[in-house]
């Protein structure tokens, strides 16, 4: 499977953005992201970036406010997941120019759209910058 | 209507978001909710930007975890909107709040389909994204002609096809029968050539799960692969865009070589060596540098090229270069770094034969097991339990039980059923073991589950030597001020078990030990009470002679909870109290607890569960059952009857195995023939019958799967019922390759082990088998002992137990390999159903040099082992003698040919078979009258009574009855004492004298009731 889930949430551990590529109910959801949310946010810059949690791993990256989260199954590399989290965190730095909290917060279907373009079914599809906002570029052209 | 123009919705969010606390947020929603919901009622007015609005709105409410229970039609219908924008939002929010099987998908299906088809890229895209994400079976079926075709179509652009790549991987998923089409493995191995790295990487992780399950199809990906990985290690034709920190997309690069660790290996040479290289100058090159992604993402192709070349298990060299830089990895500053290098060596030692280098990082290891981050001490300890072996066990454990105290609680649990099966694994000796679980229990009692103290004392129950050692042990602990609950059940177990060996101790009188055991009791929960009422029970039991003042305090305490509201604990003061006024004959009740019958830990298959994973399964996990574990070796064999086996000898316990009859020296043949008492049974000519016996259910039933093993087993347990026709127990298999000639005679051997429960069963100049039985009522276990005698390997190991149909048997795993002058032991559990004189065979045999050895050994699970004597009053015998009044519940017998010898010898004989003489109940000083308890599964303990009157004049004869509630059981028993009396095993030869005329033995087959009738008749 890959990636499991992508979370972004904020220091006070409210969820800016929640995409799972399984499925999961609203309940269990809500569990899951209460439990890694303060399993990872208890940790601190000397830990490392990796936290098991039941069956799959945690590979989280803080940036100011914002905690990225993203599931994994166990024997997914770690520190390509890690990597990838700043691909995605630059991608949208392109596009909004240095993002913040708010920016995903105000521009929740952007924020979907490029995470869209950048991984399908848990698996990645695009790792070029320019090919992630081409269509988002395309459409905000067109209106 | 610009993208940012969404303003109701940039309202509410922020409304939310100045919410002061959750109910605040709660009445937000709530509002907004019924806002939308009375929005979409209005369908008409809505405008197509609207509609927009309110979904991104659904969504947003949704995922901050309300539940959004209606609009998932709006959603829906969004996907059939004309234009791009809706159709977007349709798209994406369909795929976060539905699932694969919801039914408005199904709706959704042709407009899809239509996207998928149709000459729109974006609108391709769009789809193809939702289907990859969410499509299920049905979507399976009718889309993926349409996407493999725009995946290989060389006029699609990559924006499509790397879409539809990960949208058939999913279709796979669901549905792996869409990849049966002819040739799709070329058409794999043609994409492959791809050029444009976005395509590239999607139809990677689609290859990464084709090869997962078959990876025989995809042998022609292979060398592309390599070249892939190659381009992108050489930095040859990779785009600026593709390029991370300089590094050519890592992602593509930790893919491919994830691809390549499910070929079993690369046998091209060319290919091999190209791959070589590259992994060299990847394991070389990577240097640490200052930009911390370049260093991630550098790091990231390391390890995953370490984790390919443990998976093609390089040459020794490169081998110990990855556990060097590994070693490296465990020591720098890096906690990422450090956590994967733990990691890694853990896999490291599931592939791999590296554990003595690994063994030199262990200082460092434990080290980390004391790492301010609970990642890295997790992945420490599951190092130190994955390298544990016998030759660091009690250092690892140790240090185990070291950081108990410290540890924090999140990891006690983990922690201490680690040691604990660390401590069961590699014991040194078995009272290391008893000190480690106790210590387990004294320092986080919390933590340790019931199986943990459930398995000690199986361990003590089962080890005689063990039980003073425990019981001093537990006493010590119980001494001291504070004590654990679980401390307290375990140590009543087992003083109430065992206090009796230490009573000659200071402080361990029977009546200083229950009052260590009581100053407990108002200190512990209602689950532990019980276990301390069995403790006083058994201690009371012990004492001889009895101590009025201590039975009186424990009576008192039965009497005080014999109306306690717990159901567990009255039940128990009741039983007790009773049982202990009925006095010392049901004391027999509360005697020491049986052997357990051995099993798995339970310890180990919980552990073994709690690894289980729903994902895919990984390339090292397929790797790790294909070859056993390094970590497992050096205490597990080989099982050379392993999971087929069991099965076969299932289907070969309906083999009759008649050997009980033709004994050595055909004593039996002589009885019969001479006392007469069969000789109206038909005879049958027992070779052609027996063989059609034996033949038949194998022929019919037979496993049809069975395995070359098992067809083995299927001839030799033909050969050895044949043989056993030709009247001898060991039988060579083919006469010419067996020339190991036994030591001592087997036969006599045998008859040994029938009268006592331990000894040497078979011994030749290159093994020894021993046996050590235990019995208790219709169930037995015995340990086969197979010893190496010599100073190299005995191999090829195989025991098979030939089972009648009266019993059930089972036996463990037989290694292989018996090392040199090593000693493995089997143990075997019975199962007696129904009465019967069969005997159980076991066929042995092993290869030592170039000598085939085969042997067929009976075992002596005999009928006598059922028995338990019992000592009847007069007024007891008498009443059940005249209960049973005649054939076919009592027969008579006169008995000639026996052999001659005074009375005391022959009561002595019977007393040998646990038939109790009861002296004094028949008034004639000639006779013998004796009592027995029978066990079998499905009868339990069936009373059987006997009388033997003697002729003083002529001693050769004798007239035996013998009476019990089952006629098979009466007949057997009947049958069973006559061969005694007859053939006296310690002297057999003494005890034929050579028959007039050879007549073959009468068989009667055990379940024949015709043949029975007739045997009673006579």
């Amino acid at each position: 499977m890959g990636i499991r889930f992508i979370l972004m949430v904020n220091k006070q551990g409210q969820t800016r953005l929640a995409q799972y590529y399984e499925w999961l109910t609203l309940e269990e959801r809500r569990a899951l992201e209460g439990e890694i949310v303060r399993k990872c946010l208890a940790r601190n810059e000397q830990q490392c970036s990796f936290v098991e949690h039941r069956n799959y791993k945690i590979v989280y990256r803080r940036y100011a406010s914002l905690f990225f989260l993203v599931g994994v199954d166990n024997d997914e590399n770690e520190l390509a997941i890690l990597e990838f989290i700043h691909l995605l965190v630059e991608t949208m730095d392109r596009h909004f120019g240095n993002v913040c909290e708010l920016d995903i917060m105000f521009h929740l279907e952007k924020a979907h759209f490029m995470l869209e373009e950048m991984v399908m079914n848990g698996s990645i599809v695009e790792t070029s910058k320019a090919n992630i906002l081409s269509p988002i570029q395309l459409m905000e052209k067109a209106s | 209507m610009t993208m940012h123009g969404m303003r109701g919705l940039s309202v509410f969010i922020s409304d939310v978001r100045n919410c002061q606390n959750k109910d605040q947020e709660r009445l937000r929603i709530d509002k907004e909710l019924g806002n939308v919901r009375n929005r979409f009622k209005n369908e008409k007015g809505l405008t197509p930007y609207e509609k927009k609005k309110y979904v991104w709105k659904m969504l947003y409410i949704y995922m901050l975890g309300y539940d959004v229970d209606f609009g998932h039609m709006k959603a829906v219908s969004l996907i059939s909107a004309p234009k791009y924008p809706e159709k977007q939002v349709g798209y994406i929010v369909t795929s976060c709040l539905l699932n694969e099987n919801h039914d408005f998908l199904r709706l959704a299906i042709n407009t899809v389909r239509n996207d998928i088809i149709g000459r729109n890229e974006t609108f391709q895209c769009l789809a193809l994204t939702m289907v990859g994400n969410i499509g299920g079976r049905e979507f399976a079926e009718s889309l993926a002609p349409d996407v493999q075709k725009l995946l290989l179509s060389s006029s699609c652009r990559p924006l499509v096809r790397k879409k539809a790549a990960l949208c058939l991987l999913r279709l796979y998923r669901k549905n792996p029968d869409i990849v049966n089409v002819d040739g799709w493995a070329d058409r794999m191995a043609q994409l492959l050539d791809e050029r444009d790295l976005g395509v590239l990487t999607s139809s990677m992780s689609l290859l990464v799960a084709l090869v997962s399950n078959n990876h025989e199809a995809y042998w022609s990906c292979l060398p592309k692969c390599v070249k892939i990985l190659e381009r992108l290690a050489r930095n040859q034709d990779v785009p600026q865009e593709y390029t991370y920190y300089g590094i050519p997309s890592p992602w593509l690069q930790v893919k491919t070589m994830r691809v390549l660790q499910y070929f079993p290996t690369i046998e091209d040479p060319y290919t091999r060596r190209t791959l070589f290289e590259v992994l060299q100058r990847i394991l070389m090159g990577t240097d640490v540098v200052k930009n911390v992604n370049k260093n991630n993402a550098s790091h990231a192709v390391l390890f995953e090229a370490l984790a390919l070349v443990m998976h093609l298990d390089a040459e020794k060299e490169m081998m110990s270069q990855c556990v060097a830089l590994l070693g490296k990895f465990i020591a720098v500053r890096e906690p990422n770094i450090r956590y994967l290098g733990l990691e890694n060596m853990t896999r490291m030692l599931m592939v791999t034969d590296v554990q003595e280098i690994i063994k030199r990082h262990q200082a460092q290891i434990i080290t980390s097991l004391k790492d301010p981050d609970v990642s890295i001490r997790r992945r420490a300890l599951d190092l130190l339990y994955g390298m544990c072996d016998v030759t660091n066990a009690k250092d690892i454990v140790e240090e185990l039980l070291q950081y108990l105290s410290s540890a924090d609680f999140t990891m006690r649990e983990e922690l201490s059923l680690k040691a604990a099966i660390l401590a069961e694994k590699f014991a040194p000796d078995l009272s290391w073991y008893v000190d480690v679980i106790l210590q387990l229990i004294d320092k986080a009692g919390d933590f340790i589950s019931d199986d943990i103290w459930f398995r000690v004392v199986q361990f003590v129950t089962n080890n005689d030597d063990l039980q003073t050692y425990a019981a001093a042990k537990v006493k010590e602990y119980l001494d001291k001020p504070a004590v654990h609950e679980t401390m307290v059940k375990v140590s009543a177990y087992i003083l109430g078990e065992y206090s009796h060996l230490l009573a000659r101790r200071p402080g361990c009188s029977p009546k200083e030990i229950f009052s260590l055991l009581h100053e407990k009791l108002p200190t512990v929960s209602t689950t532990t009470i019980p276990i301390l009422l069995s403790a006083y029970a058994k201690i009371l039991m012990h004492i001889h002679p009895p101590d009025q003042e201590l039975q009186s305090q424990i009576w008192a305490i039965f009497n005080k909870y014999e109306s306690c509201i717990d159901a567990e604990i009255q039940q128990r003061a009741v039983e007790y109290l009773a049982l202990c006024q009925r006095g010392a004959p049901l004391m027999d009740i509360l005697a020491e607890m049986p052997k357990f019958p051995e099993r798995k830990s339970s310890l180990i298959k919980r552990a073994e569960y709690s690894e289980a994973d729903t994902a895919e399964q990984s390339a090292i996990k397929l790797r790790s059952q294909q070859q056993t574990s390094n970590a497992l070796v050096v205490t597990d064999q080989h099982p050379a009857n392993g999971a087929t086996s069991p099965i076969s000898v299932g289907e070969l316990s309906l083999v009759k195995v008649p050997s009980m009859i033709t004994s050595e020296n055909d004593t039996s043949t002589d009885l019969s023939q001479q006392n007469g008492a069969l000789s109206n049974v038909d005879t049958q000519p027992p070779s052609a019958d027996l063989l059609s016996d034996i033949l038949g259910p194998l022929a019919i039933e037979g496993p049809p799967g069975a395995t070359v093993q098992s067809e083995h087993n299927a001839i030799s347990g033909l050969e050895g019922g044949s043989d056993a026709v030709d009247g001898s127990a060991i039988v060579p298999v083919e006469e010419q390759t067996n020339t190991v000639q036994p030591i001592g005679n087997v036969a006599e051997r045998f008859h040994a082990l029938c009268l006592k429960d331990s000894g040497v069963l078979y011994e030749d100049p290159y093994i020894q088998i021993g046996i050590k039985a235990e019995w208790r009522g219709h169930h037995g276990r015995l340990v086969l002992f197979l010893g190496n005698k010599n100073t190299a390997p005995v191999v090829s190991v195989q025991a098979i137990i030939l089972t009648p149909a009266h019993l059930k048997m089972e036996l463990s795993l037989v290694p292989d390999t018996i090392p040199p002058r090593a000693q493995v032991q089997c143990p075997l559990e019975v199962v007696n159903l129904r009465p019967s004189r069969d005997v159980a065979v076991l066929d042995f045999s092993y290869k030592f040099g170039t000598n085939m050895v085969n042997v067929k050994l009976r075992l002596p699970a005999v009928l006598n082992k059922f028995l338990q004597p019992i000592q009847v009053t007069a007024e007891e015998f008498f009443s059940q003698w005249r209960s049973l009044s005649g054939p076919p519940l009592k027969l008579q017998e006169v008995v000639r040919g026996v052999k001659p010898m005074p009375l005391p010898e022959m009561a002595n004989l019977l007393n040998s078979f646990r038939i109790m003489i009861c002296p004094g109940l028949d008034p004639n000083p000639n006779n013998l009258v004796a009592s027995t308890t029978f066990y079998s599964e499905s009868m339990r303990a069936i009373l059987c009574l006997v009388r033997i009157e003697t002729d003083p004049a002529d001693r050769t004869q004798l007239r035996m009855t013998l009476a019990s509630g089952d006629p098979t059981l009466t007949f057997e028993l009947k049958e069973f004492i006559k061969e005694q009396l007859i053939s006296i095993p310690t002297a057999p030869r003494e005890a034929a004298p050579a028959p007039a005329a050879a007549q073959p033995t009468p068989q009667i087959p055990p379940n024949d009731p015709a043949a029975i009738l007739a045997g009673l008749l006579s």
